[in-house]
């Protein structure tokens, strides 16, 4: 069954086209992730998703209910952990809780209990008391995390949940996302533009770039569709083995990056003796070659021609509440 | 209206009291400034005489409670602008509640603290021996009380709805508000001065601190009858309410 189902959708701001007709569903039950560099459009898409964003064209479906008249419905069914926190920091983590339940509709002997157990599941019950302005930043996270399951959503959006969290804090949101997923049932969409992440935690994953789906696949096709393994070499005179290479039948894709020349192909190791010998005949000096298990990095390369990495300073945005000083 | 709008409305209240209660400096200084006003204007021109002003401590004390009333309300509209910055507006905004709810709770919330300080600098100005009226008279300042809250806060949230950051807020404070309190006849009165009296007419403060003073004080000389500006008071605040929420309603986050 599909809880989320777009239909072309798109969002223009002015001439800029954030979100340019993208269509996908998402399963019950699955983990599925937006994957690509700040500035593709994710965030726009979560908006739209969760109706603080009126599309300029195409609808989107949460558990059957209309993005754009059935609101208060599409509401009801979903969680959501912003970018940005988005904790009131005077009041106490059980306060936020508390409050977020009340909006939902939910008893207050519901209310109670279910406290109980999403603290437990993020384990910050000890800090149920304390004022959220002494919370670390993972234990914000992890206390907004738990707040978008208090109300049993179906659906649980978290937009980039580990940005500007250190290594540690990272596996462990990761391990917290993993449990809800499981233990609870929820589906989860989600974006990062880190691969690990992606590859970590979601069943599926579509690649997004300049608001546009490049494709949509489980994380295991997505690799096997680059090669089962992948060669990256660097050589005296690249230009000219690419065009020897290419009459090789055995090399399944040959995509070259600036000084760099990745191969796919099946049996890796044993194809490094064979270019070399190739190469060798064309008097072309190999400087260095390697061969691995193609990564998401080798598919987000192959599918947007670039890597997240060597684009990514140019389009760091700063939060505009970070621009001025705190009052 | 159903039970969860009544819980949305309640947790908006009960949200702003809580920020009150627990942020020690604003509980102090928003009692704390009117006071210095209180004494320091009082002390230093009660040897002045005005037309029309027997005495002078009794003059000026609901001028004060107005002033505290008006800051303090309109920090409740314009603090939208720090959940917008802070991304808890988010939060509200995506939970299945009207926004209508979330503008009356606010309200609400920031008239229950201003009361709150209104009522304080009323009692510290009973201490000082200023004569308040009977009953009717304490009711119909609670009406101006609430009005002016409603109104200040529908204009923070018209500023918070059109500013992006808080640069603007200073600017509007000194431009706007510190003009029209000081031409609303809070401290010293307007009559004396045709200019001034002409501009007070187009004042909306000055018909809340007119009202607030001819139904507070015994025996003070007002421009208006308390009745007359109490519907001038109410046409304003629904008026400011209307574009307040309006304005909110379509600011997008």
């Amino acid at each position: 069954m599909d809880i989320i189902k777009t239909n072309n959708l798109t969002k223009k701001f002015d001439d800029l086209t954030a979100v340019d007709n993208v269509s996908f569903s998402v399963k019950k039950g699955e983990i599925f992730g937006f994957l690509g560099p700040n500035g593709a459009g994710k965030t726009t898409t979560i908006k739209m998703l969760i109706t603080l964003l009126h599309p300029t064209n195409g609808t989107a479906f949460i558990s059957d209910f209309n993005i754009i008249n059935n609101r208060d419905k599409v509401r009801k069914n979903i969680g959501v952990v912003f970018q940005e926190p988005a904790l009131d920091t005077e009041l106490t983590g059980g306060e936020n809780l508390d409050y977020h339940a009340r909006m939902y509709g939910i008893g207050r002997d519901k209310r109670k209990t279910r406290i109980g157990d999403v603290l437990h599941l993020v384990d910050l019950e000890d800090k149920k008391d304390v004022i959220v302005k002494n919370y670390s930043g993972g234990m914000k996270r992890r206390l907004e995390i738990a707040r978008g399951l208090m109300h049993f959503p179906n659906v649980l959006f978290l937009d980039e949940p580990t940005l500007g969290l250190d290594a540690q804090t990272r596996r462990a949101i990761w391990k917290y996302i993993k449990k809800m997923n499981k233990e609870e049932g929820t589906t989860i969409f989600l974006t990062t533009h880190y691969m690990d992440e992606a590859d970590y935690l979601c069943d599926r994953v579509g690649i997004i770039d300049h608001g546009k789906i490049l494709v949509i696949d489980s994380i295991g096709d997505l690799k096997n569709s680059v090669g089962n393994d992948v060669i990256s070499l660097s050589c005296s005179d690249l230009d000219r083995l690419i065009k020897r290479l290419e009459k090789e039948s055995w090399i399944e894709n040959i995509e070259r990056h600036e000084s760099i020349l990745t191969l796919g192909v099946e049996k890796g190791d044993e194809k490094i003796p064979v270019i070399i010998e190739i190469a060798h005949s064309q008097n072309i000096q190999i400087k260095s070659i390697s061969v691995r298990k193609p990564t998401l990095d080798d598919v987000f390369l192959h599918y947007t021609g670039r890597t997240i990495r060597n684009q990514e300073p140019a389009n760091i945005e700063v939060p505009s509440r970070f621009r001025m000083g705190r009052r | 209206m159903d039970t969860v709008e009544f819980q949305a409305i309640y947790v908006m209240w009960l949200r702003q009291m809580k920020r009150f209660i627990r942020s020690k400096s604003r509980l102090i200084s928003s009692v704390v400034q009117p006071l210095f006003f209180l004494f320091i204007l009082g002390s230093g021109f009660r040897v002045a005489t005005f037309e029309g002003v027997s005495d002078y401590l009794s003059f000026l004390a609901p001028g004060i409670i107005a002033m505290a009333i008006l800051f303090s309300s309109m920090f409740t509209g314009i603090s939208v602008l720090w959940d917008k910055q802070f991304g808890f507006l988010q939060e509200v905004l995506v939970a299945p509640i009207s926004r209508f709810s979330i503008i009356i709770g606010r309200t609400l919330g920031g008239a229950t603290v201003a009361l709150i300080q209104g009522f304080i600098i009323l009692i510290i100005a009973l201490g000082l021996g200023v004569e308040i009226s009977g009953f009717f008279g304490l009711l119909l300042t609670l009406v101006f009380m609430i009005l002016i809250a409603f109104t200040a806060v529908g204009f923070g949230l018209v500023i918070a709805s059109k500013m992006e950051d808080f640069q603007g807020f200073q600017l509007v404070m000194n431009l706007i508000i510190m003009p029209l309190l000081f031409l609303s006849s809070a401290f010293f009165p307007v009559t004396s001065n045709p200019t001034m009296r002409t501009i007070a007419m187009f004042n909306p403060l000055f018909y809340s601190v007119d009202g607030l003073r001819g139904s507070l004080i015994v025996g003070v000389e007002t421009v208006n009858n308390p009745i007359f500006d109490l519907f001038v008071v109410i046409v304003i605040c629904i008026v400011m309410m209307g574009v307040g929420s309006y304005l909110f309603s379509k600011s997008e986050v």
